[in-house]
Parts: C-alpha cells; structure tokens; sequence
C-alpha cells in the first residue's frame, strides 16, 4: 500500500491497460510532425528588422516565404527531445551491433571539436590565419600512420565509403600511369557491399572470391582468379566474419606479383591496434573510419570520416589537397601543378576533409596513448570471446568454436525448426533492452547474427546480455514462439510495414494518414 | 585508461572462461611478420586537462571568425546559430545512435529525417529529398552520375561559374565513372553562355546559383534550354538561406537540386563535417543515391518512419547500386532541421533579407574604396571586386590587419587571369564597424 491506501503490492493490482487516451505511455510521448503544427507564425529566433531597402537580386526574388513551420524554442525544445526519446542510443544501452563499432563516444571530445578555434574558421582563411588546424591534421596523420605502419594518409575522404573511392582511385590512377588501368578487382563473397560498389564506380568488374569452410580466404583462391586483367582486391581484415585472414599476407604476396593492389577495408580497425602491422599485412591502401575506431559519434547516420593511408607506391596518387610541412609551416597543396612529385588524382570533395571529425579523434587517440589504444583492442577481442565461449553451447557457429576477433558471428542454425527467424531474435532482444546485433549480414552465412561488444562494455554487461541471450535461446527452443514473432511489444513502435514503405513511397509531408 | 572497465582480474578471469593462458593466445592467428606488440612509439596516455591543454595551444594558433571582422563564403557561410541547436544534437539519443536500422527503437531519428526531407523539398522547390549526402560537393558529383545514368548519356555540361571545388570533385568522379564532361570559362559577375554547349549526348547541365562570384542568374531560360534536348537541369546551391528571398531552383524549372546546407544550423568547421542535400522530382525518385526515409505504419496501425527504397543501395544491390554511399551526415541534417524549425519560413525570409541588406551595404562601403570595382549585376550575400593589384597579396594585408576579407579568385583560378578579383561575402553578423575597418584598411592597403 501506498499513502494514499492504493495497492502497490505484488498481485494486489489489475492487469494494465494497452492504451491510453492519448496514445502515450507515461515518459513515451506521441509527437506530431511539425508540419501539423497549425499555430505556428513567430518563429523562434528574434531577428531584427531588415531596413527594407530595395533588393538587387537581378529580379529574382520570390513573392513569399517558404512554406515551412516556425516553432517558439520551448515548443522546440519539447519537440526534438520527446523525438530524442524514442531512439536507442549507446549512452543508454548496450548496442552490439557487428562491424559498426559502437564504442563509448567521449564528452571530452565534444568539447574540444567547439573549441572557436576549430569550430569557427573557414576553410578557406589565410593558410598563416589557419597554422593551428593545419598542425592538428597533420598531428593526426602522424598517429594514424604510426598506428598502421603505413606510409602517407589522405584526410580528404568524407567517410568510410568516400575513403573507399579514395584507395580504389589512386590504385586505377597508379595503374593507368603504368598504361595500364586493367578491368577487374577481386573482393570475397563475405565483403561489405560498400566494396563492390566502389569498384564498379571506379570503372571495374567485381569478381567475388567464395571462402573456404574456416570462413576465411586462401591464397589458393585468390590464385585461381589472379591475372593480368586483376586491379587488385578488396579485402577486410579481420573479415566480416569477425575472423582474421590468416593467408592475408600471401594473399597480397600473390596479388603484388601479378601486378595488382590491395585495398585493405579499415572498418574493423579496432581489431588491430597494437597487435597487426597493416603495412606488413602488405596492404597499399586503406581507409580508417574515424567514427569506429576513434570514437567519433556516429550521430544516427554520421557525419563520420574515411582518412585512407596508403603504401609508397601508391602515395604520390593521394588526391588534392595535400598538406606539406616546412620549417615548420604547414601549407595545402590544392592545386596540382604545385605537387612537386606527387602526380595526385585529383579532387574529391570541398576543402580539406571532416575537421570536426579529425578534432574528436585526436583527442580520443591523446587520451588513450599507444597503449591505451592497444589496450582498447586487447579488450575488444577479449569482449567478443567471452560472449563467443559463453554463448557457444546454445547457439550456433558457422564456422566453428574457433577464437574470433573483435566480433562473433552465429547464424541462425540453433532455430532450426523453433518457427523464431533472426530477425524474430532480434526484436525479442529489444523488448529486453538491447539494442540487436547486425542481421543477416555478411550474406555468407544464412540468418547472420554479427555480434560486437567493443571495449567500453564491462564484463556486468556482457554477463546480462548472455544470460538474457540464453533464456531467449531456451525461450525460442521450448515454443513460446510468440514471444519472438510478435516482438517488440514494449517500443515505442511495434514492427513497421516495409513493404507498404517501398511500394507506396511517402518521403515527406502531404498530410496526415 | 579512464574509458575502459576492466580491470585486469576482470580479464584474467574472463580468458579463464575463454580457456586461453593470455591475450596473445587471441591475436594467434596474426603472421609472426605482422606481429606488433603495442604502440610504444606514441605518447602515453592523458588526462582530461592535459588532452585539454593541448588542443587548446593548437586552437589559439588559428583566428577564429568571431574574434574580428569576417568576410568569406565561396561555399561556407557563417551564420548565428541558436544555442538551444547545439544542445539538441548532443543529446545522448541522437548524438551516440547508430543509423536507424532498427526503427521500431529509432522513431527520433527517423521522424527528424522525415521532417528533413519534406523542408529540403520545400525549400529547394522539389517534390522529394533524400536523408542527406556528405556535403554539396559530392552531392553534385553523385548528380552528374545519376543523370547520365538516368538518361544514358555521358556528357555533362558544367557552367564555369559552379565553385571550382565542386568542379573539380565532379570532374574526378566522372573521369572513374566514364563521364564527358565540358566546362566553360568562368565569368566573374557575369553568366556564361550554356546553351550552345547542350546537344543531344548532354545528360545534364550543372548551374550553381548564386554562382562562386555571388552572381545570381535566372534558371529558367537554362531548363528550358535543357529541357529541349532531352537533358535535365542540375542546379546547385551553395547558400541554402538565400532561398528565403531568391525563387526555388524548383520553381525555374531545375530537375535535380543539390548543395551544401552547412550554413543552416551548422558552424564553420574548417570545411566539415557538412551536409549534403540532394533533392529531386518523384520521377528520378528511384535512381536517387543516399538513404531516403519514409513514411507507413506499424502492426498496430500506427504511424512510423522507416529507412526505406534501400533496393537502390549498395548494401542490397552491392555493385549495381547508384551509389557506394553509406554513412552521410545525419546529425549535421539534425542541426540543419531544428535550425529550420526554429525560423520558419518567415523567419528564414527575415534573415535572408537581413543578408541580402548586410551585402549591399558591403558593396556600397567597398565600392567607395578608391580603385575598388564591384562586379555583380546581381547578388545575395557574395559579390566578387576588382582591385588595382594582386588580390592574394591583399588578402594577406588584410589577414595582418586582423581582417578576414574575403578569398582571392586566383586561390582557385592560379594563372588564370583573375588575380586582381576577391569575392567576398556578407552576413546578419556584420556590423558597421566591421565594414568600416574592412574599407579603411583596404584604403591603406591599396594607397
């Protein structure tokens, strides 16, 4: 009993109800769109009032304001928080989601990236107004180089994809420079897709190479399909099976004799630090995404950013700008007739790369030091074996109980015949709490579950995640089929029609449904 | 290390339960030759105060915009952002969200992509938007590429007045993606001659307005132009807040529009992160690059956003996809919406004129500065200005008198006989003193 003589005890209330009258749920608010607002007007920014002089828009001025709504800021505020309150986020849970790394993003670096020194100049100021920025790229490049082993970086690219085209274009520009451009990259079945579609931006044909029953590539595999039309390879190590390429280093031993490139995929960099040598591993280039490895949040979508570093051969290709060093007085090469002797491919983007980016990430690797940054791996890979040994009697390995990276894939073989599919699996897992691991990918194994817990969970964490992970495995086994297939129950939103979606594509306001 | 858990009983227990004597034992199967064991070569680690110290010793090195009188644009524009922006996007919920894969738990970041979409349609005058690009570079870039794809032409006319970076990154990526691409002169103050250029290989025709030089030019008679051969119209925007004032490139008739929105809720950065947006009419709808977010309902009927037309992206389609395009710049189009919402239409029409005012009275001080040429016909908040001399050398005298006036045509054009322009721009956050300072000190400068 409460004060007020209301029952609070176990057993002494009624069975809640399912709805509400207004649709919300206690902290959980419906919110409406902000083009259903119909008392907007005033806006909620003061500005002062514009003299009213005549314009000089060479008569193209419009008779009226844009239709869009203006909110006052409380208004605002209450809108985007309440929008805020129905997202899932690593600050409030575990999101293990494979071959995203999402690890602890650090208030420290939110920040130092406002810093007015950073957040408030141009990019295109005075290159002597800008020395301090053009020291932390370089500051950066040093780091990143180091930590890979490898000779030059690009911070051009504007994220992990973007990165991608960067390494596949110095590697055509590197082979049409040799007159010969070639026609074909090879990458494994297992890659992300973000691979062949680089590819085949950059003028190539993709052949997939199929991996061998551990879940790796060989080198014999990659022999077969190696000739004098073969670019080079696409490959991600540790792969996308959270495995590492144990042939990695004669793969690209036989790619470099048959006069192709390695293009390393970095996404899974955080398996790496202080235990691999990339420029060992014999990779000529690779892009590094900021917003995995260092930490830089991924803010529902990005922005993140894609730095590549590439071997010698490939360096003088590194695109525009470039940033030199003399004297200790940093310049950007943006034009390339001043490269000296770099013959770079050209532009890829706006100005000189994702700085906000680069600030964040700076400081999480000064944070750290080497080896903090080695200790992030070390624990990584510890995370996912111990969700790996702790879940191997109940659930399934495609590829056997073998030790694994900084990621566990299972598939989807412990449901055989439970009627629950991965994706019931999964939506069971968020009515408990968790955010789902990556689903059905990489494509290789049927009912993909790619599990990464990152460094920053502790080990109270993962104990509940693999204790809550059995019950749902013994749930699934014993028929409470229900339980899966029409979770999640308790989100703010129960499963969304998809199909509906694509066929009947409403992609902004025309009214409410 | 102070973001890190365990402790190292933790994870001597852990590998016990692993089964294996050490850590080394999980690193196995790396090649004796690629072997690392740490990075004994880098710093150690730091606290808070001396991370701190550090980044604050490099940030003083550079001359913040707010710190004296500022001029510059060419595709960054600096503009008074709302305290309550910033404070949104870094809450927990959309700052540390993954992209929304799982939309029965990422409804926040879905409906505010929904809202995104529908202002950047409104705005730019087109039927439809997508989630965002990187930035508007690349959002022009991945515009050629649609085009000759949708119309399975190669050649694509680009204006020589479109910012020569954006150029630039087009004429990369369609050099890989087997574009032909044709450029014309650039005209500072003036509006290149186009249709001669258009036949019928043209895919597309890619027109920035304003133009780099601040120039504005009306769309129309370029669509039409277009239109007659079969081609579609790009039009770029650089400088979102000059549609409050300047007829939707929609409304001149343009096909695609692309751009940067960086100036709309977003600060300066040094060049990034910012937001590319790309909108278009439903036809092109389906060979849209990006991730689109629509809207349907869930299994109790209720209505819910969902990432969605994901057959065109390269996680689904993998080679054959329109784009390789994956992470894009979701909080970035968050600033950019809840900046929007907080001016309203009205509100964004006030700061444009606001701009515009601020711009005239620049050309109207500059303009009175001896040897000074303005060169516009027309602009919004950017004109280009001629200047008896070298107008890199200007541009650093300026920089020595703590004024940032604007970017000398030659950092773009090196040799190509503009070194005698600088374009420079104008915002709500000038004041008299600050266009005072900028006239006397060119005075001197160029006396």
């Amino acid at each position: 009993m409460n004060r007020e003589g209301r029952p609070t005890g176990a057993g002494e209330t009624q069975a809640p109800r399912s709805r509400t009258f207004t649709g919300n749920k206690a902290l959980q608010i419906e919110e409406p769109l902000i083009f259903e607002r119909a008392d907007y007007g005033h806006g909620g920014v003061d500005l002062p009032e514009p003299e009213g002089l005549s314009t000089n828009l060479a008569g193209l001025e419009q008779e009226s304001a844009p239709d869009l709504p203006g909110l006052s800021e409380p208004e605002i505020m209450r809108h985007y928080v309440r929008l805020s309150q129905k997202n899932f986020s690593i600050d409030g849970g575990f999101y293990p989601l494979g071959s995203c790394t999402m690890k602890h993003n650090p208030r420290l670096n939110e920040k130092m990236a406002r810093l007015p020194g950073f957040a408030d100049i141009h990019p295109l100021q005075p290159q002597s107004t800008v020395q301090g920025a053009l020291e932390l790229q370089h500051e950066i490049s040093g780091w990143l180089c180091n930590i890979t082993g490898m000779s030059a970086v690009t911070l051009a690219p504007r994220a992990g994809a973007h990165g991608e085209l960067a390494g596949m274009m110095a590697i055509r520009a590197a082979l049409e420079a040799r007159g010969d451009a070639r026609s074909v990259v090879l990458t494994p079945e297992s890659s992300h897709g973000t691979n062949p579609a680089t590819a085949s931006l950059v003028g190539y044909k993709v052949k997939a190479i199929p991996a061998r029953a551990d879940g790796t590539v060989s080198v014999e595999a990659v022999r077969e399909h190696l000739g004098p039309d073969v670019a080079g390879i696409m490959i991600t190590n540790p792969n996308t099976c959270g495995l590492f390429e144990r042939d990695f280093a004669a793969i690209s031993a036989a790619v470099h004799e048959a006069g192709g490139f390695v293009y390393g995929d970095g996404a899974n960099l955080n398996a790496l630090m202080g235990r691999a040598d990339v420029a060992a591993l014999g990779v000529d280039a690779m892009h590094i995404n900021l917003h995995k490895t260092f930490s830089t949040p991924h803010g529902g979508g990005g922005p993140g950013a894609g730095p590549v570093v590439f071997s010698k051969a490939l360096a003088p290709f590194a695109p525009l700008p470039l940033l030199r060093e003399k004297y200790g007085v940093f310049s950007l090469i943006e034009n390339p007739d001043e490269a000296e002797n770099a013959s770079p491919f050209g532009r890829m983007a706006a100005f000189q790369g994702q700085m906000g980016v680069f600030v964040r990430a700076l400081s999480y690797m000064l944070s750290h030091g080497g080896n903090g940054l080695a200790r992030s791996t070390d624990d990584a890979v510890l995370n996912a074996n111990y969700i790996r040994a702790r879940l191997a009697d109940v659930m399934s390995l495609p590829f056997g109980n073998q030790s694994c990276m900084h990621e566990v894939l299972f598939d989807d073989a412990f449901l055989k015949d439970t009627g629950v599919t991965t994706l019931d699996f999964a939506k069971a897992m968020i009515d408990e709490g968790f955010h789902p691991m990556t689903v059905y990918f990489p494509l290789v194994v049927h009912g993909a579950m790619l599990i990464e817990p990152t460094e920053s969970e502790s080990k109270e964490t993962l104990d509940q995640f693999i204790e809550t992970m059995r019950a749902l495995v013994k749930a699934a086994r014993s028929g409470e089929t229900g339980r899966f297939t029409n979770a999640p129950v308790f989100a703010p939103r129960r499963r969304l029609d998809e199909t509906r979606a694509a066929r009947q594509p409403v992609l902004v306001y025309e009214g409410k449904i | 290390m102070r973001y890190l858990p365990h402790t190292d009983e933790t994870r001597k227990a852990m590998l016990d339960k692993i089964g294996v004597a050490g850590m080394a034992a999980l690193f196995a199967d790396i090649p004796q030759e690629a072997q690392r064991s740490g990075l004994e070569t880098l710093p150690g680690y730091q606290g808070e105060w001396d991370v701190e110290a550090h980044m604050a010793a490099l940030a003083a090195k550079n001359r913040a915009a707010a710190s004296g009188p500022f001029f510059i644009g060419c595709g960054a524009y600096r503009h008074h952002v709302p305290a309550s922006v910033d404070h949104l996007i870094q809450r927990s919920e959309f700052l540390t969200a993954y992209t929304p894969y799982q939309p029965e738990i990422s409804q926040g970041t879905l409906q505010v992509l929904f809202e995104f979409q529908t202002q950047v349609a409104r705005l730019t005058g087109m039927e439809v938007a997508n989630a965002s690009m990187y930035d508007g570079s690349t959002a022009c870039a991945e515009a050629a590429l649609m085009a000759s794809r949708v119309k399975r032409r190669r050649k694509i006319v680009i204006c020589g007045n479109l910012h020569p970076h954006y150029r630039e990154s087009t004429l990369t990526l369609g050099r890989f993606g087997g574009l032909r691409i044709e450029t014309t002169r650039p005209q500072p103050g003036g509006a290149p001659e186009l249709a001669g250029l258009i036949d019928k290989d043209t895919a597309a025709l890619v027109v920035q307005n304003p133009d780099v030089f601040g120039q504005v030019r009306d769309l129309a008679p370029l669509a039409e132009a277009a239109h007659a051969a079969g081609a579609l119209l790009i039009a770029v925007v650089t400088e979102p807040v000059s549609l409050g004032l300047l007829r939707s490139p929609g409304a001149m008739g343009a096909d695609v529009v692309c751009g940067e929105g960086q100036s709309i809720g977003n600060g300066l950065n040094f060049g990034g992160p910012y937001l590319g947006l790309f909108a278009v009419n439903k036809k092109l709808l389906r060979q849209m690059p990006g991730r689109i977010c629509g809207q349907t309902v869930d299994a109790d009927g209720r209505r819910g956003f969902v990432l969605t037309l994901s057959t065109r992206e390269q996680h689904i389609r993998r080679e054959k996809a329109t784009s390789n395009i994956c992470t894009n710049s979701g909080l970035c189009a968050l600033a950019f919406s809840i900046h929007l919402s907080l001016l309203g239409g009205e509100g964004l029409r006030k700061l444009a004129r606001l701009n515009h005012e601020s711009t005239i009275a620049l050309a109207g001080t500059l303009g009175q500065v001896p040897g000074v040429k303005v060169l516009n016909s027309g602009y919004f908040n950017e004109f280009t200005y001629k200047v008896p001399g070298d107008a890199a050398e200007v541009i650093e005298a300026l920089a020595g008198r703590d004024i940032l006036g604007g970017v000398p045509a030659s950092r773009f054009y090196p040799g190509e006989g503009f070194d005698d322009l600088i374009i420079t721009a104008a915002s709500e956050l000038n004041t008299d003193e600050h266009r005072a300072a900028y006239a006397g000190a060119l005075k001197e400068i160029l006396s």
